[in-house]
């Protein structure tokens, strides 16, 4: 990281500060100092004590808001009472902001320890000044920087002008683990008291002055366009003050109210020229999946050579469907289009993308577009996407005023990105003991990357390559990959390319288990059971988080009557993650019962925010696993609201216990890898209570 | 439009809209109360629940006209002071993870329990299943219920 001047600093405060004026951030933020210390970026400290830590990812209900800030208050030795939390608009100051790929502390675990002990360092020289003693024997301790030996201390607030006159650091020395205070503490989340009281502000919530709402038609087939469009009825609608086409896809209602935005809305007629994907419905996209299975293959993982191995065959077919994130917030922003600048609020994971993105199509400069981030209602990925920003500045821009956008709920989920659907085909190789010798995986599906314009390494979505995960030390293993196309537009949805993968490669994997007459946990052990870096996994990582699932749930001892285990492990975003699933069955449908899920991901920072990761992984993949999918029928998704995309309630809901392993390694990912063992885990006990092997979700459909 | 009469949190309000209009959007748009949220619009998932004469209810579904002359609350009201002993038990439980279902949960929760002050859990799945959290905080949800609950009232 680059020291920064204060100028420059002061320059990204007054972009940040922003938002104090509309009061997205917490109770005890505060103006900005006059004078004191910012040694960097991400951090100021006021002669009035008070510690402000800039966090430069998006709050979506996974506590970077408190969980960042613990990482730089550790090296600080900062008093934690005394922290407050301001959210960082788009920047140039901060790298890539995007807040995705279970990074938000893995990508900032260096920085804000950096930016942390940057500021002790200073703050400790500033006290060995004032007091004309040896540096060595001032010490930082919670907020204050310590003589110990004249019994004198003096507070960081105390401290913060003589700090700010000294040199800044470029390599100062981090805290070991063993001395840690605050990271890996149970700290309440800094955002909770707001969120009980409805004070939080979302970007639905947020307003400018003078503002109107809108909503806007879009095309229902993916690939169509306006071919006309009749205003008449909808300029009828009281409210309404403009009408216009925006983009070549659809048509903005702008008025008064949100309300009569959807009023407008209704009563507008639309002629769709549907284009190319008018008659395209789920089972074709699934035949074409499966009909591409034996073209060109990039080798995701290879050992020995399948080919060579003679044995008992046994193969299998998966499919999954496509899903919806479907955050509870729908879609929003607010944007104020002036001439030559715009200012934008959103709900976004990408500041930056909406900078740029809504900078192009506005056909200004992307530096007069500022981007201020409100608190997400929820993000798995779907505000990885910029449309709702985009259309916002350009409704703005037509209908020349501040406008905020509202997507329903239909909108939403019609007009996602979406979780690829694939196919797989598997296959092994048993010996005669009923032992595997040889594995293969074929992955069949389309990139989404490569969709939105990145060109395929080796033949394949390099993200794909990333979550195609291969831990298990087969004598002889192939898993490779065909890239397909589809029209269906795609997304990054929590865990991404994982979740199919590790449905697939679990679940056959339990398959193995069965035709050899093993148990599913001693296969895996077996396979895992040599210690060594595997296709980078690590053998015994992935061995400990199974055999901590296995012991919590009570693994193969008895259950209740009618109860079953399935069990499955994945390794995704760097971290490590097993689950054991108990189910009975209720007619032809599982009643989960209850969830172990274990996680290894490096250090822990917050063990309150790590459990309820878990504990909303494994839900939110239970959703998707059970009853929830995205079907195509004449070019459209069929779903459109919570009654024929049901996410799990909590009649459905199983009891889940969260445990990790603790770990002094650097940290890693954890809000995507509990996803992906959820559905195998699960269907691997149906199959333990059924003997029906379940190779496609949803299982209820 | 047409003018309606609105009793929210003790407070009598005036508003202008069309008759039609969802008490969601009254309470949102024309009042500038945002705590009430939208999530579905059709009464499917509880984010903006709010309580009519005691009894929890969508408000995206309740047509002002409906709502006028009736005695509302919401989680601007919820407590005249300080905190509920269901908002205490929602902060000790640590259940929001995004939070923006949580106010309608609340809501929900509140109506709930002051009917059903010493509920069972099968009582509190019953109770909450309208209300969808995409985050999964339902297992802190019941927690908090019955902390709530055992909290003595």
């Amino acid at each position: 990281m680059t020291p920064l001047s204060r100028r420059d600093f002061l320059t990204a405060g007054a972009a940040a500060g922003a938002g104090l004026v509309i009061g997205f951030y917490l109770p005890r933020n505060g103006a900005s100092p006059k004078n004191g210390f910012a040694p960097n970026a991400y951090l100021r400290i006021a002669s009035d004590e008070k510690i402000t830590v800039v966090v430069a990812r998006s709050e979506m209900g996974q506590g970077v808001w408190t969980a960042l800030p613990m990482i730089l208050a550790e090296e600080l030795e900062a008093d934690w009472k005394k922290i407050a939390v301001e959210q960082a608009g788009a920047s140039m100051l901060y790298g890539d902001q995007s807040t995705g790929g279970s990074a938000s502390v893995r990508t900032t675990w260096d920085p804000m320890r950096k930016a942390g002990a940057q500021a002790r360092e200073m703050l400790i020289t500033a006290a060995a000044l004032e007091w004309g003693v040896p540096r060595a024997t001032c010490k930082p301790e919670s907020g204050y920087i310590v003589h110990a030996s004249s019994n004198r201390r003096l507070s960081y607030g105390q401290l913060a002008d003589k700090a700010a006159s000294l040199a800044v650091p470029t390599d100062p020395p981090l805290k070991q683990a063993k001395d840690y205070k605050i990271v890996g503490q149970r700290l309440a989340r800094l955002d909770t008291p707001d969120k009980v009281i409805g004070k939080s502000g979302y970007g639905i919530d947020f307003r400018v002055p003078n503002m109107k709402y809108a909503c806007v038609a879009r095309c229902p087939v993916f690939g169509g366009k306006v071919a006309n469009f009749d205003d008449q009825e909808a300029r009828k609608i009281s409210g309404v003050t403009y009408v216009g086409k925006i983009g070549d896809s659809s048509v903005a209602v702008v008025a008064d109210s949100v309300w009569s935005a959807m009023q407008g809305r209704r009563a507008l007629k639309v002629t769709w020229d549907e284009g190319p994907n008018k008659d395209l419905n789920s089972a074709q996209i699934y035949a074409g999946l499966k009909q591409a299975v034996n073209g060109k293959a990039a080798v995701l993982y290879s050992a020995g050579d399948i080919a060579k191995v003679s044995g008992r065959r046994i193969e299998a077919e998966y499919q999954l469907p496509f899903m919806a994130h479907a955050p509870m917030e729908p879609g929003n922003s607010v944007a104020d289009f002036h001439g030559d600048s715009c200012e934008i609020w959103a709900p976004t994971q990408v500041p930056q993308d909406v900078r740029d993105s809504a900078g192009q199509a506005l056909g200004i400069d992307p530096d007069k577009v500022k981007v201020n981030i409100t608190l997400l209602g929820g993000g798995f990925g779907r505000r990885l996407e910029h449309d709702y920003a985009v259309e916002a500045a350009l409704v703005s821009k037509a209908a020349n005023t501040p406008v905020k956008v509202i997507w329903t709920r239909e909108d939403d989920m019609r007009n996602s990105t979406y979780r690829p659907a694939s196919y797989h085909k598997l296959s092994a190789v048993l010996d005669g003991a009923g032992w595997p010798v040889a594995f293969s995986h074929r992955i069949v599906m389309p990139g989404i990357n490569v969709q939105k314009g990145t060109p395929p390494v080796d033949g394949t979505d390099p993200e794909i390559k990333d979550e195609a995960s291969f831990v298990y030390a087969f004598p002889h293993a192939l898993v490779d990959h065909v890239l397909t196309e589809t029209p269906i537009p795609l997304g990054w949805m929590r865990s991404v390319n994982a979740l199919q993968v590790g449905f697939a490669a679990e679940s056959f994997i339990d398959e193995i288990a069965a035709a050899g007459h093993k148990d599913p946990l001693q296969l895996r052990l077996r396979l895992l059971e040599k210690d060594q870096n595997l296709n980078n996994w690590q053998t015994a990582r992935m061995r400990a988080v199974l055999q901590m699932a296995a012991d919590k749930s009570g693994w193969g001892k008895p259950l209740p009557a009618g109860h079953y285990h399935g069990i499955a492990c994945f390794g995704c975003f760097n971290s490590y993650s097993a689950e054991v699933v108990e189910i009975s069955m209720e007619g032809d449908k599982p009643r989960v019962h209850r969830v172990v899920g274990v996680i290894d991901c490096g250090q822990v920072i917050n063990p309150n925010i790590l459990e309820q990761q878990i504990r909303g992984a494994i839900i939110f993949a239970l959703t998707n696993a059970l009853q929830a999918q995205i079907t195509i029928d004449k070019g459209r998704v069929v779903q459109g609201n919570f009654d024929t995309y049901q996410p799990v309630r909590i009649t459905e809901a199983p009891e889940i216990e969260a445990y990790y392993v603790t770990s002094s390694e650097s940290p890693t990912g954890a809000g995507e890898p509990p996803v992906p063992p959820l559905a195998p885990a699960l269907c691997n006990a149906i199959y333990a209570a059924t003997k029906k092997r379940l190779r496609a979700l949803p299982i209820i459909s | 439009m047409s003018e309606f009469a609105l009793k929210i949190n003790g407070s009598d309000h005036k508003v202008d809209v069309a008759p039609d209009t969802p008490l969601l959007w009254v309470l949102r748009d024309t009042l500038q109360m945002t705590g009430t949220k939208f999530g579905c619009g059709a009464g499917l998932c509880g984010a903006c629940t709010v309580h009519v004469e005691g009894n929890a209810t969508r408000s995206c579904s309740m047509p002002v006209s409906q709502a006028s002359g009736k005695s509302i609350t919401t989680i601007e009201g919820l407590s005249g002071n300080g905190l509920t002993a269901l908002q205490q038990a929602w902060i000790a439980e640590e259940v929001p993870q995004c939070g923006y279902c949580q106010v309608g949960q609340i809501m929900t929760a509140a109506a709930f329990l002051a009917k059903t002050p010493h509920p069972t859990d099968d009582q509190i799945t019953q109770a909450m299943a309208g209300n969808i959290c995409r985050c999964g905080t339902y297992d802190r949800i019941r927690k908090a219920i019955h902390r709530a609950a055992g909290g003595g009232q």
